[in-house]
């Protein structure tokens, strides 16, 4: 499995197949929307029994990363429960696959729209954005010209790639040299298409897609908004 | 043969007819209280046949209350007959009342009918099942005497037919004495059927009916004039003929097989209206008022021409059709014969019809199709076992009506035709899933939407179970759509999502008859205007095609193995078989011709395998997983009706070894669990059994949704508990339908030691089409990496952008251009604005 580097204000970040971000040079991992116990936040609302495995997947993958990175820090880019009652419904050994992963990290929850409150009972600081030399982590990407250096997730970005069997669609990161939203992470997470005008309008002048794979990325560049209106 | 009632006999002989055999037929079963399946061609008085019992009992003892219910697949016909049931109701002055009851009914109306509920009450398998999930169906239903099932050979074998199949115990239960009638077009196993309707699985419980046949119909077979192509499947070619055709009759339907076909062909014909003829538009896909609109036009003569596919293959009879034109390829015998008795109705005078090839292959099959109907000889499959996934929707369905008992519902759905050999572990299993997911992993304790009380009787567990019950039931999924609209005007029907999410403003697309460009897409809402540049699109819709039956595919082989066959197949068909046989060889009936060439650096190997489109596609994927194990890098593959093409980097040698009946084993498990197609069967049965919603109540889609995606769950599901009840109801609905593969196991049985292996030095003639054929294949996990990797290479050399990739196959069949030619680019102005003024009238009449 190989990951691809990108630079953004002058960092070098590795973007990785899994649908994860490292950072070299601070060690650092950074993982978006986990939404942990989606499944039990749709049968607590009654909303349809969705298999209630999908805690279980997203640690088990979160597990897979860490291993591959061994990392000193682990940011959380925030909705990583998928309502705020989310950590109180952590089945008990789940909860103990967490606290294990987590155990000797620096880890940071930036916080969400779904989970606006820090996770109670879990190590780590919480926050609304975290900065660190040039880069600023926060939850959700903000609109208009903003200094470079901004990591976010929070839309889910997934990418359509044309092939000779149709298109093939994908989580993926979305970036240019100003800014990277990575994919979600979680088991459950549906996707929003990177044409989408939420997604399309932060990246003025275009972006380049990383469609995860098995085991590569596929990089695919996506005109401007803009002249997707206009043509 | 019993009689009718005087005043009946009266009414008959005052409109000048004679009650037909079957129709008394009918009666004697209703008198000795017996069901009846009835299986007459179109026309000939056979719904009548079906309510004249009811009405008989009813002029004899009148009295309040649901005497029949009367259920129909189309909601338009449910209203249709209603009203024509008024007719020998009001001219006998008999006291019965009639009401229809579907989804559009008032709220009102709805809450009266479950006071008083009329005498005949006509509706649809949905309504129906919405009615026995209120807690008064035991009242309402007590005193039923007969259920009268419409197009009852178009219900048996699907979802809708599952539902209703159990529906029919449940009233079964709630009125024993009652009487079951299945109306039915001819079919090829009328005993398969008589179970389906029986109350007790049994056909021997079903008094079989066979309505006197018309006059046969008269069918031709139309060529272009001029060259006769290779391949396509839109029948572009022939439309001066048909239009031709058009002028001469009066009134005619024109049956295409898939909703861009129809784009197409409606197109081609406007084209050539010179004559302004009045010819409309009818697919599933346009509005629902835009298709009452033209059937209304339809009746009232005031159309020439409607293009349709199957959204007109069923429905109320219009005597006016002269003539039918299949354009395309037939598919099946019995599909075409009840297409082809849509054109005249009078049992005395034969149907016209003319099947129109697009292509040489199809003119081979529409010679057989001819054949099989002189044979009298239809194909199609036995209805299948009912699905878990309705099952479940059912369960819940009793649970809101009142408490049960577990081991009286069991033996009730066993009752019932379609679940006669469910087992109890399957049923305990899906009352479980719905009860609170059935997972090993018991989470959902506290969400249980069943609980069970001291008795063993199993409840509702609360109000807003029931409430979601009501409003996502049905078992029609629809792939997710998005709607079309005029900027400033009407709804113009909708295309699917992931057609729109390729188009970027200024694009331009064939819908609903009209050249429409792309603005922008508002919500759900794609916005549109008339007009367009460019090179228009037309929308494409899943699982559209139906695939070659076996029947039709055996005669097809028959045909081509026979030089004394030819006779009938016109002479640049029977010069492309003389070329087959010299340069080649011809298919034979039973083994299999597997032909290998040379083409640039890659190898292409053309298996002759005439087992449909679905069963080929699967087989592509099993042989080319063989074909990566052996070393020869399979690069893609394309399956046909009729063929399954694959090209590689190596030479296929042995190619005996690809054929073996093992590939069906690891390999198709594997696939099988990667496919898309078992994602996208995975969807609808998620959706229908209940755990994906439909509708939330109070809860609004926003226009910009993460959707919840069902693959997310499938993939969880199947790594973390691949035996849940919904994986094998999956795997089973794919093993009966999409996949075919049934009809693998039976060519890998014929091939077995007959893999006739000819190694050429080009393609021969009859490859040719194949190696034109334009297909999106359905691609599983793996290859899919596979392709995204092809892609992303050419994204690195392109400049240019997405406009490449649409070659790619061509470049990989080397030059061979790819359905070119196939939407016409000049467009006079005049006739789009006659068209439109037509379009306009049209709507102004209304």
């Amino acid at each position: 499995m190989s990951a691809a580097p990108i630079h953004i204000a002058g960092e070098r970040l590795m973007l990785d197949p899994q649908g994860v971000l490292y950072w070299p040079s601070r060690r650092l991992l950074v993982v978006a929307d986990l939404h942990l116990e989606k499944g039990s936040s749709f049968a607590a609302r009654g909303a349809g029994l969705l298999p209630p495995y999908d805690t279980r997947e997203t640690l088990r993958n979160l597990g897979n990363a860490l291993r591959r990175y061994r990392p000193a820090g682990l940011l959380a880019l925030g909705d990583s429960f998928h309502d705020a009652e989310g950590h109180t419904r952590l089945a008990e050994d789940d909860a103990a696959t967490l606290r294990h992963l987590l155990h000797g990290l620096a880890v940071t929850w930036v916080l969400g729209n779904h989970d606006p409150v820090a996770p109670a009972g879990l190590p780590g600081e919480a926050c609304d954005e975290h900065r660190d030399g040039p880069l600023v982590f926060r939850h959700q990407a903000l609109p208009g010209k903003q200094p470079p250096g901004e990591v976010s997730g929070h839309f889910h970005p997934k990418g359509s790639m044309p092939t000779r069997c149709g298109p093939v669609t994908r989580p993926c990161f979305m970036t240019d040299a100003r800014r990277v939203i990575l994919p979600a992470f979680g088991a459950y997470t549906g996707g929003l298409a990177a044409t989408d005008p939420a997604l399309a309008n932060l990246f003025p002048w275009g972006s380049r897609l990383f469609l995860l794979g098995k085991e590569r990325l596929f990089s695919l560049p996506l005109a401007p908004a803009r002249r997707l209106t206009t043509a | 043969m019993g009689t009718l009632p005087e005043l009946f006999a009266a009414w008959f002989a005052a409109r000048g007819w004679s009650p037909r055999p079957h129709q008394l037929a009918l009666l004697d079963a209703a008198r000795d209280g017996q069901s009846a399946l009835l299986v007459a061609p179109t026309g000939g008085g056979k719904t009548l046949a079906g309510f004249l019992p009811s009405l008989v009992d009813l002029a004899e003892a009148p009295r309040d209350g649901l005497h029949t219910l009367y259920i129909s697949p189309l909601k338009a016909l449910a209203v249709d007959i209603a009203r024509n049931l008024m007719a020998p109701v009001g001219e006998m002055a008999l006291p019965i009342s009639i009401e229809t009851r579907t989804g559009d009914t008032p709220a009102n109306r709805r809450a009266r009918q479950r006071e008083a509920p009329p005498n005949l009450l006509l509706t649809t398998p949905e309504s129906l099942t919405l009615l026995l999930s209120l807690p008064d169906a035991d009242r309402m239903f007590a005193g039923l005497a007969a259920v009268v099932v419409d197009e009852a050979h178009a219900l048996a074998g699907t979802k809708r037919g599952d539902q209703l199949s159990l529906c029919l115990s449940r009233l079964q239960v709630l009125a024993p004495g009652l009487r079951r009638v299945g109306l039915s077009a001819t079919v090829a196993h009328p005993d398969a059927l008589r179970a389906w309707l029986s109350p007790r699985g049994k056909p021997a419980d079903v008094r079989l009916v066979i309505g006197r046949g018309g006059v046969a119909p008269r069918l031709d077979v139309m060529l272009p004039e001029g060259h006769l192509p290779w391949g396509g499947h839109m029948g572009l070619a022939s439309a001066p003929e048909i239009y031709a055709r058009l002028q001469q009759a009066k009134v005619s339907i024109v049956f295409v097989n898939t909703r861009a076909q129809a784009e197409l062909v409606f197109q081609a014909l406007w084209k050539l209206n010179d004559a302004n003829l009045p010819i409309a538009l009818h697919h599933g896909s346009l509005t629902v008022e835009q298709r009452r609109k033209v059937e209304a036009a339809m009746s009232e003569g005031r159309l020439r021409a409607v293009v349709a596919t199957a959204s007109l293959d069923l429905g109320i009879d219009w005597g006016a059709v002269d003539q039918v034109v299949q354009v395309g390829a037939p598919k099946g015998v019995s599909r075409l014969l009840q297409r082809v008795g849509r054109a005249n109705h009078r049992m005395d005078e034969p149907s016209l019809a003319v099947l129109v090839p697009s292509n040489r292959f199809e003119v081979v099959e529409c010679t057989a199709a001819l054949e099989a109907i002189e044979a009298s000889e239809l194909d199609g499959d036995p209805p299948r076992p009912g699905g878990l996934d309705v099952l479940a929707q059912h369960i819940l369905a009793c649970a809101c009506h009142a408490p049960f008992a577990p081991d009286a519902l069991y033996a009730e759905v066993t009752r019932s035709g379609a679940y006669a050999t469910l087992s109890r572990q399957d049923f305990d299993d899906v009352l479980r899933f719905v009860e609170d997911g059935g997972y090993a992993l018991r989470a959902y304790e506290r969400y249980r939407k069943l609980f069970r009380d001291s008795e063993g009787l199993v409840h509702a567990a609360n109000n807003r179970v029931v409430r979601q019950f009501r409003m996502n039931l049905g078992t029609i999924v629809e792939t997710p759509m998005v709607k079309v609209r005029l900027r400033g005007g009407p709804m113009l029907g909708e295309v699917e999502e992931y057609f729109v999410g390729t188009l970027t403003a200024g694009d331009c697309f064939i819908f609903a008859g009209q050249l429409l460009r792309f603005d922008k897409l508002d919500g759900m809402t794609a916005v549109v205007s008339r007009g367009g540049e460019g090179e228009p699109r037309v929308p494409v819709y899943a699982g559209a095609r139906m695939p070659l039956s076996t029947e039709l595919a055996a005669r097809v082989r028959g045909i081509l193995h026979d030089p004394a066959k030819w006779g009938h197949l016109p002479p640049p068909v029977q010069e492309w078989l003389r070329l087959q046989q010299h340069f080649s060889a011809l298919p034979p009936p039973d083994g299999l011709l597997v032909e290998t060439f040379q083409r640039g650096p890659r190898w292409f190997m053309v298996a002759y395998c005439f087992e449909g489109r679905l069963a080929h596609q699967t087989l592509g994927m099993l042989v080319t997983k063989r074909m990566e194990k052996l070393g020869m890098a399979p690069l893609g593959y394309l399956a046909t009706d009729y063929v399954l093409a694959t090209w590689s980097a190596f030479e296929p040698t042995g190619v005996e070894r690809l054929f073996e009946q093992d590939i069906l084993g690891e390999e198709l498990e594997e696939w099988i669990a990667e496919s898309s197609m078992l994602r996208r069967t995975f969807r609808n049965i998620a959706t229908i059994a209940g755990l994906l919603e439909k509708n939330q109540p109070g809860q609004e889609k926003s226009g910009r949704t993460m959707t919840m995606n069902a693959d997310l769950i499938y993939d969880v599901l199947r790594k973390h508990e691949p035996d849940h009840v919904l994986l094998r109801a999956t795997r089973q609905e794919a093993a009966h339908g999409l996949t075919d593969v049934a009809r693998i196991a039976r060519l890998l049985g014929r091939a077995e030691g007959r893999v006739q292996h000819l190694a050429l030095d080009r393609a021969s003639p009859l490859a040719v089409p194949a190696l034109i054929e334009q297909g999106r294949e359905w691609v599983a996990g793996g290859a899919e990496d596979a392709l995204l990797a092809e892609a992303a290479a050419l994204v690195e050399e392109a400049t240019g952008g997405a406009e490449l990739f649409s070659e790619l196959l061509a470049e990989v069949t080397e030059d061979v251009p790819l359905g070119r030619g196939l939407i016409d680019r000049s467009r006079p102005k005049t006739l789009e604005a006659r068209r439109r003024r037509y379009s306009r009238s049209a709507k102004g009449a209304m």
